[in-house]
């Protein structure tokens, strides 16, 4: 197909789609091609050996988590071994952010895209500090996942059962009005969650206890709406994906080792380079120098035209990742230089409602030298430590290099 | 060459493209700058112009 023509397809696909997260479940029933022996994790492929500190923290407690070690050392050998696999969540049409690990009793919220009839995955989110996505694995880790698979899932998943579904794509256009850029400010679309499942939370037939320490957990975490957000984004972009001649990103995603991308023109071939090193802002205690390179799956929502290309709508942003707002309008300006739309729905108030910039084609990357910018978490560079602090950071031209020089050599632009 | 020399009994306007540094010490100095917003093509990168050519076709 015509790249022009091929183009204007993805990007409609990027706009259209109707996420709705339909449900919950636990990864084995409902995430694709899930095994009791499987462990997913972010970014582009990786094997146990590459890995770095925080994955293979976050590995090793979910190996406790599900029973299958009893300790870090079992765990490792375990992990080592050969009998356990190790996919990125990207292959089973699901996200995570950080090190993004996803096991087979894992709970997972679905999405759902009533336009374009896929699903994603992703599993739900722990809080900040010490978890298990930033490479955490103590007692306290472990116990958390635990409560939340066996007291916080059930009455969830009760509760979205007696919805018909959030519209989350509306939930984010009213989120970025609420000062969300939606990767790292969650506030607003925490808030929102917790107004609608609220009204069917309060219907379910659990424990008023039990009830009142979720509603506790999902209050007491501003980025709870984070995970689900990102299905949104997964689900929008897989219906993006697979259009023969299109040169526009469909994911973006790093392992902490590699940043990988893959074009929708380009099959599920990744190109990958070097990840970068965020800066930011750190916790108390901690430095740059403790700082892991990128990770996580939640690059999705840059790759949708939020979070980095929307931090012009979340002026409160730049005190948790760093810089001055004129920086995150600068930020957001830049994007447009390497996208092909202002999308129509998510807005930018300050910007007097321009559409997020929108659809990354690596022919505009080529030809301006600009990288795409990610606001992202920063783990530990050491495993069982977690959380370090938030910041800056942007993809590696290597990347777009590689899906160019590949779609040449294969005949793919002609 | 005198033409060229007229600009300096003139009151300056200056357009400055690449280091903004420039732009802002002229600032200072109270002379009318400003600083266009403008990279060399593919960031200077020949190897990306190189692989735009070969895509492009």
């Amino acid at each position: 197909m015509d790249r022009k023509l091929a183009n204007e397809e993805a990007l409609k696909r990027l706009q259209d789609s109707e996420p709705y997260l339909v449900g919950a479940g636990i990864a084995l029933d409902v995430v694709p091609g899930m095994k009791k022996n499987l462990i997913l994790h972010a970014g582009p492929p990786i094997t146990w050996d590459k890995m770095c500190g925080p994955m293979q923290g976050a590995v090793i407690g979910a190996l406790i988590y599900e029973g299958m070690a009893k300790d870090e050392a079992s765990a490792r050998k375990l992990a080592a071994s050969g009998e356990i696999e190790f996919e990125p969540n990207h292959h089973h049409q699901s996200v995570c952010p950080m090190a993004g690990i996803m096991s087979a009793s894992m709970p997972v919220f679905i999405m759902e895209n009533k336009k374009y009839g896929n699903f994603s995955y992703t599993n739900m989110n722990e809080g900040l500090g010490k978890c298990l996505r930033f490479g955490a694995f103590s007692d306290a880790v472990v116990e958390r996942l635990h409560w939340m698979t066996d007291v916080m899932y059930p009455l969830i998943k009760e509760a979205l059962e007696m919805s018909d579904g959030i519209d989350w794509k509306a939930l984010v256009i009213q989120s970025l009005q609420m000062g969300d850029d939606n990767h790292n400010r969650n506030r607003a679309a925490t808030a929102l969650f917790v107004k609608y499942i609220g009204q069917y939370l309060c219907k379910v037939n659990g424990d008023k206890e039990k009830i009142a320490k979720v509603f506790e957990f999902i209050n007491g975490n501003e980025h709870f709406a984070i995970n689900i957000t990102m299905a949104m984004c997964k689900a929008i972009t897989d219906a993006a994906h697979n259009i023969p001649g299109s040169t526009i990103v469909t994911t973006m995603s790093r392992n902490g080792v590699e940043f990988g991308i893959r074009v929708s023109g380009l099959g599920d071939e990744w190109f990958t380079a070097p990840a970068n090193t965020p800066i930011g802002l750190f916790f108390p205690g901690f430095t740059q120098e403790d700082s892991n390179p990128d990770i996580g799956d939640s690059c999705i929502t840059e790759t949708t035209g939020i979070g980095g290309f929307a931090m012009a709508a979340a002026p409160a942003i730049v005190q948790f990742v760093g810089g001055t707002y004129k920086d995150a309008v600068s930020y957001t300006k830049e994007m447009y230089e390497i996208t092909r739309a202002e999308n129509k729905n998510f807005k930018i108030p300050t910007f007097d409602f321009r559409g997020t910039p929108t659809g990354i084609d690596i022919v505009k990357v080529l030809e301006t030298g600009i990288l795409p910018r990610i606001n992202t978490g920063m783990a530990h560079k050491d495993p069982g430590v977690g959380q370090v602090g938030a910041g800056l950071v942007t993809a590696p031209m290597d990347c777009f290099k590689k899906a160019a020089r590949y779609m040449v050599e294969k005949g793919l632009n002609k | 060459m005198k033409r060229v020399n007229d600009i300096f009994g003139k009151d300056l306007k200056v357009l400055n493209i690449g280091l903004e540094q420039f732009c802002i010490d002229l600032k200072e100095q109270d002379v009318t700058a400003i600083q266009m917003d403008w990279r060399p093509p593919s960031g200077g990168d020949k190897e990306a112009a190189d692989l735009l050519s070969a895509l492009l076709g």
